[in-house]
C-alpha cells in the first residue's frame, strides 16, 4: 500500500541520486561554485537527517565521487552505535572504486574535522593495508600518506616509517621506489623509475628540457596523463601513445571536442574509430538489442559547462550518441543546432528543445533519450508541452518510450532540471551508465512505488 | 523635421531568454548586410574626454568608440574593412592622439551614445538666443554647460552581466531588444553577425538610465512558456503547427506591443553624416511626460531600412527636463510665451525649471522675485479661509 509519506520518499531519494550522479560542487554555466556546493550541502544534511539508512545505501549507486567522500565523511562524523552502522562494508567498497588521491583528500578533511573515531581509524587502516603497493604510495602521495598514518595511530613497518617520518636517517633503501626517490636527489637518472608527477619535480630541480624529460618519461606515464600530454608533447615532438580506444566514453568524447575543427577534420578516421570501440566496449552484451532509438541531443551555448568543466555537458551528449548508435538496432540522433557531423559539435546557439523532439518523435522510435540541461529557451517551455500532449494525446499507451537525461544539477532547484512531469529526469554523469539510469528511470515515472525502490537498491548494495 | 517611423524591415524577432528583471530579445537578420561593418575599440574604463565642434568640453562616461568600416560597391566589407570615405570632420574626435593614430585612416569612428546624449543635452545648447531679462549672465554665455546627465554603466545594472553571459545567441542575429522589469531598456541592432558576435559583450559596458537601473533591482521577469491546445492536435504535423502559431504569436505581440513605444516615430531626426548609401542619424523623443522616450542614433541604407541602432531609455525626470528645454525652445527662450503654453504662470514655470535642475540659468533677483510672488499667493490663499490649492 502507498502512502503519501512513501511517495515523497521515493521522489526524495531520486531527486538525490540523481544531483549525486551530477553535482560536483564546481562552477556550471548557470550556477556559480559556491551556489553548487551550498544547494549540494542542503540536499545532503536533508537526506541524511530524514532517511539515514537510505543515505549509505546511495553509495552502491553510480554516485560520483565528490559526493560518495561527501557522503562517507558525513557518515563517519556521525560515528558508530547509531542505526544505519552497518554501512562499513559499502564504505569500504566505494573507498576502493575511488581514486587514491581523492581517498587521501577525503582522509584530509576527517583530520581537519577531527573525526578520529575508531570506525574511522579502522576504515582508514584497512584501506591502506589494501593498497597494491604502499612504497608508491609513500612516494606519490607523500604528504596525503603520511597525514593519513598519523591521523589512524598507525605505525609503519620496516623502512616505510622512516621513509615518511625521517627520509634521510637511512643511508639506503631496500625498496626500489624508496631507493630510486633518495638517489633522484643527485642522479639524474634515477627520476625516470619515479611516477610522472613526482620525477616532473625533480627534473625542474635537475634542470632537464622538457623534451628530454618527457622523452624518458613516457613509459612511466599512466593512461590519463598520457591522453593529458598528447598535445603538450607533440609540440616538442615526443609521442605519447596514448591509446583513445581504451579511455572511457566520456572522457574521450571531451578530449575529442578539446581539438580544434581542423584536426577532428584530419584526424577523423582516428577518432570516429576510438569512440565506437569505446561505445562498444560499455554496450558490452546488450549492443544492438535496444531496437528503433531515437535522440535529442543538445549542444546549445549552454552545453559549454563552465571554464572548470570544459564542454562537459555537451561530451556526455557525444559519449551518449555514439553509445546509443552501438546499443540500438537502427538510431537516429538529432543535434539542437541541426548539425549532421557529430564529431565537428561544438556549444553554439539556443536550445529549440521542443522542435527537436517533435522531429524525433514523427519517426515513432520505441525509445527516445533526450540528453540536454533542460535549459529551453526557444521557445521556453515547448519541449514540455510537446512532451506533455504527445504523452496525454498523440500515445497515451505510451509505445514510445520517453527518457531524459540531464548532465547538469541546478542548484536553484535544488534537483536536476526537468522538462515535463509525464517524462521521468536522470541524471547522467558518465555515459556507460546510461543504461542504468534508463532503468532507475523508471522509479521516477511513478509506475513502480517505495518498495520496489528500497529492494532495488538493497538489491544494488548487496551486490557490491 | 520630423521623422519617419524606423524601419525593422529585414529583422525577425525570436523567443525572449530571461535572467532575473531582464528580457533579452533576440533579432535575427535573413540576409545579413555585408558592406556595412562595425567594429568596436575598447579604450578601457577611463572617463574620456571628447572635443566638440563647438569647443565646448564635454565629460562623460565613453567606455567604447565604434569604427564603421564601409565599401560603397557592395562588395563585402571585412570587420577590418576596405578604405573608403574620409574621417568625419564634425564627429567628436578622441583627445587621445596617440590611440587616434593607430587605427587605420578612412575609417568613421563615432562614439555610440555620446552622439545620441550630446544632442539630447545640446539640444539648445547654445542658451537663449534672445537675451531676455530673466536669463542670467552664465546662461547667456555659457549656455547649460557643464553638459551632464546621470547614466550607468551595465556593469551597475543588477544581473545584467549574468544575463549577457548566459544569453544564447542565435545564428544570424543581428540585434537585441534589453528589457528591465518589462520596459524597453535599450535597443541594439548592427549589420552583420558576426559584428553582433564581437560586440555582444559589450553590452555591460553601455549607458543605461537610471530607470533601468531601478526596475533591474525590483522587478523579476517572468517567461511567456508556450501553452499548446491539446484539443487541436491529432498528429505530430498539428504538434508543429502548433509550435510555430506560437512563435508567431509572441513575435507578434512582442513587436506591437512590448517595442511599441520604440517603434513610434521619434519627434525629430537629425542626420549627421552620409557615406555612400547609409546615412547615420540620432533621433530624439517627442519627451511627452509619462510614456516611453527613447533617443538613439541609427545608420539607415538608401531605402531606409535599419542597420545601425543603439537607444538610451530616459527616466521620468529626464523627459521632464527634455520636455520643459524644447517648450522653452520653440518659444525663443521667453518666459512669458512658454508659460502661456504650458498654461501657468511666469513664476511657477520658473518654479519648475528650478525644480528641473536649471535654476541657475535665471538671474537670482529675478528667481527671488518669483519665489516671492509664489509664496505670497499661497498665503493670501489660505488666510481667506480656502482649502490649499490641489496638489
Amino acid at each position: 500500500m502507498e502512502t503519501y509519506a512513501d511517495l515523497i520518499e521515493c521522489e526524495d531519494v531520486l531527486l538525490f541520486a540523481n544531483a549525486a550522479i551530477t553535482s560536483t560542487g564546481q562552477r556550471e554555466f548557470h550556477s556559480a561554485a559556491g551556489e553548487q556546493r551550498l544547494s549540494l550541502a542542503f540536499l545532503h544534511d536533508y537526506i541524511h537527517g530524514n532517511y539515514p539508512d537510505l543515505y549509505a545505501a546511495t553509495l552502491a549507486l553510480d554516485i560520483n565521487d565528490h559526493n560518495a567522500a561527501l557522503i562517507i565523511a558525513n557518515l563517519l562524523k556521525r560515528g558508530a552505535g547509531l542505526p544505519g552502522a552497518g554501512d562499513a562494508r559499502l564504505i569500504a567498497w566505494r573507498l576502493a572504486r575511488m581514486s587514491p588521491p581523492r581517498v587521501y583528500r577525503l582522509f584530509q578533511e576527517l583530520r581537519r574535522a577531527g573525526v578520529n573515531n575508531r570506525r574511522t581509524r579502522a576504515i582508514i587502516r584497512d584501506w591502506l593495508a589494501a593498497r597494491p603497493d604502499l612504497a608508491f604510495d609513500a612516494v606519490k602521495y607523500r604528504s596525503a600518506l603520511k597525514s593519513a598514518v598519523r591521523h589512524a595511530h598507525l605505525r609503519p613497518e620496516g623502512e616505510l616509517g622512516d621513509f615518511l617520518f625521517a627520509p634521510f636517517r637511512r643511508a639506503r633503501y631496500e625498496a626500489p621506489l624508496l631507493e630510486a626517490w633518495r638517489r633522484a636527489h643527485y642522479d639524474k637518472n634515477a627520476l625516470y623509475e619515479l611516477p610522472y608527477t613526482v620525477a616532473e619535480g625533480f627534473a625542474a630541480r635537475h634542470g632537464i628540457s622538457r623534451a628530454v624529460f618527457l622523452e624518458r618519461v613516457a613509459p612511466r606515464l599512466t593512461k590519463l596523463e598520457r591522453l593529458r600530454l598528447t598535445g603538450a608533447a607533440e609540440r616538442d615532438g615526443v609521442r605519447t601513445e596514448a591509446d583513445l580506444a581504451a579511455m572511457p566514453l566520456v572522457r574521450l568524447a571531451s578530449y575529442v571536442l578539446s581539438l580544434a575543427p581542423d584536426v577532428r577534420a584530419r584526424r577523423r578516421a582516428e577518432l570516429v574509430a576510438a569512440l565506437r570501440a569505446a561505445a562498444a566496449r560499455a554496450a558490452g552484451a546488450r549492443a544492438g538489442t535496444w531496437g528503433d532509438v531515437a535522440a535529442v541531443l543538445d549542444d546549445s551555448f549552454s552545453s559549454f559547462g563552465s571554464p572548470v568543466k570544459r564542454r562537459r555537458p555537451l561530451a556526455v551528449a557525444l559519449a551518449c550518441h555514439y553509445l546509443l548508435r552501438a546499443l540500438a538496432g537502427s538510431y537516429r540522433g538529432l543535434w539542437l543546432s541541426g548539425r549532421s557531423d557529430p564529431l565537428q559539435a561544438r556549444p553554439t546557439g539556443p536550445t529549440p528543445l521542443g522542435r527537436r523532439i517533435i522531429d524525433a518523435l514523427e519517426g515513432r522510435p520505441s525509445l527516445l533519450v533526450i540528453v540536454s540541461d533542460g535549459w529551453d529557451n526557444a521557445p521556453p517551455g515547448l519541449a514540455g508541452e510537446v512532451l506533455r500532449v504527445w504523452r496525454r494525446k498523440l500515445d497515451p499507451a505510451g509505445e514510445v518510450g520517453i527518457v531524459h537525461l540531464n548532465p547538469v544539477y541546478d542548484a536553484e532547484q535544488i534537483e536536476v532540471r526537468r522538462l515535463a512531469t509525464v517524462v521521468p529526469t536522470a541524471g547522467i554523469r558518465d555515459a556507460e551508465d546510461l543504461p542504468a539510469l534508463v532503468e532507475l528511470a523508471r522509479f521516477a515515472e511513478g509506475r513502480t512505488g517505495l518498495a520496489e525502490l528500497r529492494a532495488y537498491l538493497e538489491d544494488r548494495a548487496a551486490r557490491r | 523635421m520630423t521623422g519617419e517611423l524606423i524601419d525593422f524591415g529585414g529583422l525577425e524577432t525570436r523567443p525572449a531568454q530571461t535572467w532575473g528583471a531582464l528580457r533579452l530579445v533576440p533579432l535575427v537578420r535573413r540576409d545579413p548586410i555585408e558592406d556595412l561593418r562595425l567594429h568596436a575599440k575598447v579604450y578601457g574604463d577611463e572617463a574620456s574626454l571628447v572635443l566638440l565642434p563647438d569647443r565646448t568640453l564635454y565629460t562623460a562616461y565613453v567606455p567604447h568608440a565604434f569604427v564603421a568600416s564601409w565599401t560603397g560597391d557592395g562588395t563585402p566589407a571585412a570587420a577590418y574593412g576596405t578604405q573608403l570615405g574620409q574621417p568625419l570632420r564634425h564627429v567628436p574626435v578622441r583627445v587621445r592622439r596617440r590611440m587616434a593614430r593607430r587605427v587605420e585612416p578612412g575609417r568613421l569612428r563615432f562614439l555610440p551614445l555620446h552622439l545620441a546624449l550630446e544632442g539630447f543635452l545640446a539640444l539648445h545648447f547654445g542658451g537663449p538666443e534672445i537675451a531676455w531679462q530673466e536669463w542670467s549672465r552664465q546662461a547667456v554665455a555659457h549656455g547649460l554647460s557643464p553638459r551632464a546627465e546621470d547614466a550607468y554603466t551595465g556593469a551597475e545594472v543588477r544581473g545584467l552581466d549574468d544575463a549577457l553571459k548566459v544569453f544564447e545567441i542565435y545564428p544570424g542575429q543581428c540585434g537585441l531588444l534589453l528589457y528591465a522589469g518589462d520596459t524597453l531598456a535599450s535597443a541594439f541592432v548592427v549589420p552583420h553577425p558576426e559584428d553582433y558576435r564581437a560586440l555582444h559583450p559589450t553590452l555591460i559596458r553601455d549607458l543605461y538610465g537610471e530607470l533601468i537601473y531601478e526596475y533591474a533591482l525590483y522587478h523579476p521577469a517572468r517567461d511567456f512558456p508556450a501553452v499548446i491546445d491539446e484539443s487541436a492536435v491529432t498528429s505530430p504535423a498539428d504538434l508543429r503547427a502548433e509550435a510555430e502559431r506560437h512563435e508567431r504569436e509572441w513575435a507578434g505581440f512582442h513587436d506591437s506591443v512590448m517595442a511599441a513605444g520604440l517603434l513610434r516615430a521619434p519627434a525629430r531626426v537629425e542626420q549627421v553624416y552620409r557615406m555612400g548609401r547609409f546615412t547615420l542619424s540620432r533621433f530624439l523623443p517627442s519627451f511627452e511626460r509619462k510614456s516611453e522616450n527613447h533617443l538613439g542614433e541609427t545608420i539607415t541604407d538608401g531605402e531606409g531600412r535599419l542597420a545601425y541602432l543603439k537607444t538610451f531609455r530616459l527616466s521620468e525626470a529626464q523627459s521632464r527636463r527634455g520636455h520643459l528645454l524644447s517648450a522653452l525652445a520653440a518659444h525663443g527662450w521667453s518666459l512669458p510665451a512658454t508659460a502661456a503654453t504650458l498654461r501657468i504662470g511666469v513664476p511657477m514655470l520658473a518654479a519648475r525649471l528650478e525644480r528641473a535642475g536649471f535654476g541657475q540659468l535665471l538671474r537670482q533677483d529675478v528667481m527671488d522675485a518669483f519665489r516671492k510672488q509664489l509664496n505670497e499667493r499661497t498665503r493670501r490663499t489660505r488666510r481667506g479661509g480656502a482649502a490649499s490649492p490641489p496638489a
